[in-house]
């Protein structure tokens, strides 16, 4: 049952439609076994920014203060988009490449264990 | 077995109610905390009004346990005479 | 000759049986119109009964002689000055919490039990929620006496009404009740009268209550116990609710364990902020968290649940999620805190090396392994004077709207992740219990007031984050939030207390 209201066919109304972003939409990113960061972030892109633009100018400044973000070496770090296995298109659209309004992406980077090896 | 308890404010009165639940109950654990008393027992505790009255030197209302209780845990049966705290196996 | 004094069974049965009246020409469906839509079946309300046997006369009675005592302590608190004794001023940032975090609680609390006593048909239910009610209202009054003493020396209280309906955390504790309030009545009595009073009330205002005491907080200690002497009588009647839903009708049983998983499970979420300030925000310790889960959760809940086990109520579903969870939650919610240092209304640091060898011997198995570590590399930092703070907004839980926090308890470096579909949209979780919830009445929460999908829609000021802090959130920016060290509070402890 979707809901128990008083009232038959009761419906909320969606908070967090996309149209409500004004032109934007919601992507969800976390890195795997690091947490400084204490959770995945919310971040906010224009609908149509292209993969390797959103990287650069939002992703990167996300988590930027992390000691071990420089050291990321990019061909081995594996990718998941909403659970499934994923490989960025740098020169295409996030959404012509499935990353959705609400989408998550995380990834994980081998060899690097977070400060003091300890996941951080 | 399961802990039936009672938590009582750090204070002159709870003293005395103290005094009657250990004459009227024999196998409790008390554990003092910072400000507060905390008395346990397995399944069954009894507070009686008769005990905590001679105890006091004064009448004294079962009611009243409210002015210095904190917590407690089990089955509550509450009358004139005495309040009971049970858990059912 | 003189009228024959009544016991107090005869009292209540005159008070609770003859008070109701028979709906001879009206529909008393129409009357009590929140009565059966849950599902809930009642055959005989006269079989509701309260085992204090509470009479409003009493009622009255001893609620004044309790605000009597109460009220002579605040007054000796304030004369005296006695913020001054307050073991160290960082405690004086749990009060924050308390007052901005769980007194409006009890003022939906109030609001909660007034609607849902005037919903029952029967008389022994309407009054018990009517004290209830009234009990409520008294906590909400005391807490803001009591902490309206600090409010004059310390940064933070102020503005407690109006960040309750917009800072990011306190919409974790907001929303809780909310959904509690918008179930029907009887889900209300068992999320908040039974799950969330039987148990986890004990938590805020048994051991962290003992420790306000520990720490030289007369004030707090005070009305943490006269509200809890309210919640001993809220808890016996959670528990009457809950045995006398189940005798009523068979089919009564299984929503009655739907809801014991679902509240337990929310209720355990919201109890996190707890179980930091019990292991971070009292200096001086009484028991850790976890020592106070065990007693007051796994033991008191673990009897409880073996005496409802005849009506074929079984421990709550995620009991066992919960109990791996104590070692954690404390630690990962701190830390969150501590990063967000500047999003917080209060001031928040770096453990003591005390603290933290303490917080080592209160949790072997992780804290070494999984959250020393991160206290280190942030003393590291705020050495070289780069005090760590993440500028970036969290992803949020759906249901429960705490950032996703908690991790895996078997990979505890994992961030733990769940995710559900609905109409086309996707919703994100921080657990199984979560999802659950949601999966229940996607209808309830898609409806989710998530403060930073709030912020994204421009909904709360800005544009940039120190406006929202400031405009929207009305913090007074390096005064009310920020790092304990530097702070204003703290210069001003120093001066009271002459050092330099």
């Amino acid at each position: 049952m979707p809901v128990y209201a008083l009232k038959p066919d009761y419906t909320g109304e969606i908070k967090d439609r996309v149209e409500n972003f004004h032109g934007n939409q919601l992507v969800y990113i976390g890195w795997d076994h690091h947490l400084l960061f204490s959770s995945p972030f919310s971040l906010l892109a224009p609908i149509g920014m292209r993969f390797d633009v959103f990287f650069k100018e939002i992703v990167s400044n996300a988590f930027s203060q992390h000691p071990e973000w420089d050291q990321i070496d990019w061909s081995s770090v594996t990718w998941l988009l909403d659970g499934q296995p994923f490989i960025p298109q740098p020169e295409v659209s996030l959404g012509d490449q499935g990353i959705n309004h609400k989408s998550f992406l995380r990834f994980q980077t081998p060899g690097l264990t977070g400060i003091a090896g300890a996941g951080i | 077995m399961s802990k039936v308890y009672l938590v009582l404010q750090d204070n002159d009165v709870s003293r005395y109610i103290l005094e009657a639940v250990e004459e009227d109950n024999p196998e409790i654990t008390i554990i003092h905390n910072p400000a507060m008393i905390r008395i346990e027992a397995e399944n069954y505790m009894v507070v009686n009004r008769e005990t905590v009255e001679e105890k006091l030197g004064r009448d004294w209302d079962v009611q009243e346990l409210h002015l210095n209780l904190v917590t407690l845990g089990g089955n509550v049966d509450e009358d004139d005479e005495r309040l009971t705290l049970t858990w059912n196996e | 000759m003189a009228a024959k004094k009544l016991n107090m069974k005869e009292k209540y049965r005159l008070l609770t049986r003859d008070l109701d009246w028979e709906f001879s020409y009206a529909d008393r469906k129409k009357a009590f119109p929140f009565e059966e839509f849950e599902g809930i079946k009642i055959t005989d309300w006269s079989k509701w009964e309260d085992p204090f046997r509470l009479t409003m006369d009493s009622y009255w009675k001893y609620q004044a002689e309790k605000e009597k005592k109460l009220y002579a302590i605040f007054d000796a608190f304030s004369q005296n000055n006695a913020h001054l004794n307050v073991s160290d001023p960082r405690y004086i940032n749990a009060i924050k919490i308390f007052l901005t975090g769980i007194t409006p609680l009890e003022y939906q609390a109030y609001q909660g039990f007034a609607h849902t006593g005037r919903q029952f048909g029967g008389v022994g239910a309407r009054v018990a929620c009517q004290m209830q009610s009234l009990d409520e209202l008294r906590h909400v009054q005391t807490q803001v006496h009591a902490m309206s003493h600090y409010n004059k020396f310390f940064d933070g209280f102020k503005e407690w009404t109006h960040m309750q309906d917009r800072v990011w955390y306190l919409s974790v504790a907001k929303s809780f009740f909310n959904d509690a309030r918008s179930g029907g009545p009887f889900e209300f009595l068992v999320a908040i009268g039974f799950s969330f009073e039987y148990v986890l009330t004990n938590l805020v205002f048994v051991p962290f209550m003992s420790g306000a005491a520990y720490n030289g907080d007369m004030a707090t200690v005070t009305f943490g116990f006269s509200a809890q002497s309210d919640e001993a009588r809220h808890m016996t009647l959670g528990l009457e609710v809950i045995k006398f839903l189940l005798e009523q009708h068979e089919d009564n049983v299984p929503i009655v364990q739907k809801w014991i998983d679902k509240w337990f499970w929310r209720g355990s979420r919201l109890l996190s902020v707890v179980a930091m300030m019990m292991d971070y925000m009292l200096p001086n310790k009484v028991m850790s968290w976890k020592e106070g889960w065990e007693v007051y959760f796994e033991e008191a809940g673990g009897a409880l649940f073996k005496d409802l086990a005849r009506y074929g109520i079984r421990m709550p579903k995620y009991a066992e999620q919960i109990r791996k969870e104590k070692e954690h939650i404390s630690h990962q919610t701190w830390w969150t805190f501590y990063t967000y240092g500047q999003a917080a209304g209060f001031h928040t640091w770096i453990p003591t090396d005390e603290e933290l060898d303490w917080l080592s011997e209160k949790y072997p198995n992780t804290f070494d392994k999984y959250y020393r570590p991160r206290w280190e590399y942030a003393k590291k930092l705020e050495a070289e004077g780069k005090r760590f703070y993440n500028g970036t907004l969290p992803q949020l839980c759906t249901t429960c709207q705490i950032p996703l926090l908690f991790t895996e308890m078997d990979d505890p470096t994992l961030t733990a992740h769940r995710c559900s579909h609905y109409k086309g949209d996707q919703y994100h979780f921080c657990s199984d219990g979560c999802k659950d919830v949601f999966e229940e009445e996607p209808e309830k929460y898609v409806q989710s007031w998530l403060p930073v999908h709030q912020i994204y829609q421009g909904n709360c000021g800005g544009p940039g984050l120190p406006e929202i802090l400031q405009d929207y959130y009305r913090f007074e920016m390096g005064a009310d939030n920020m790092d304990m060290k530097g702070s204003p509070d703290e210069a001003r402890w120093k001066q009271w207390k002459g050092v330099a």
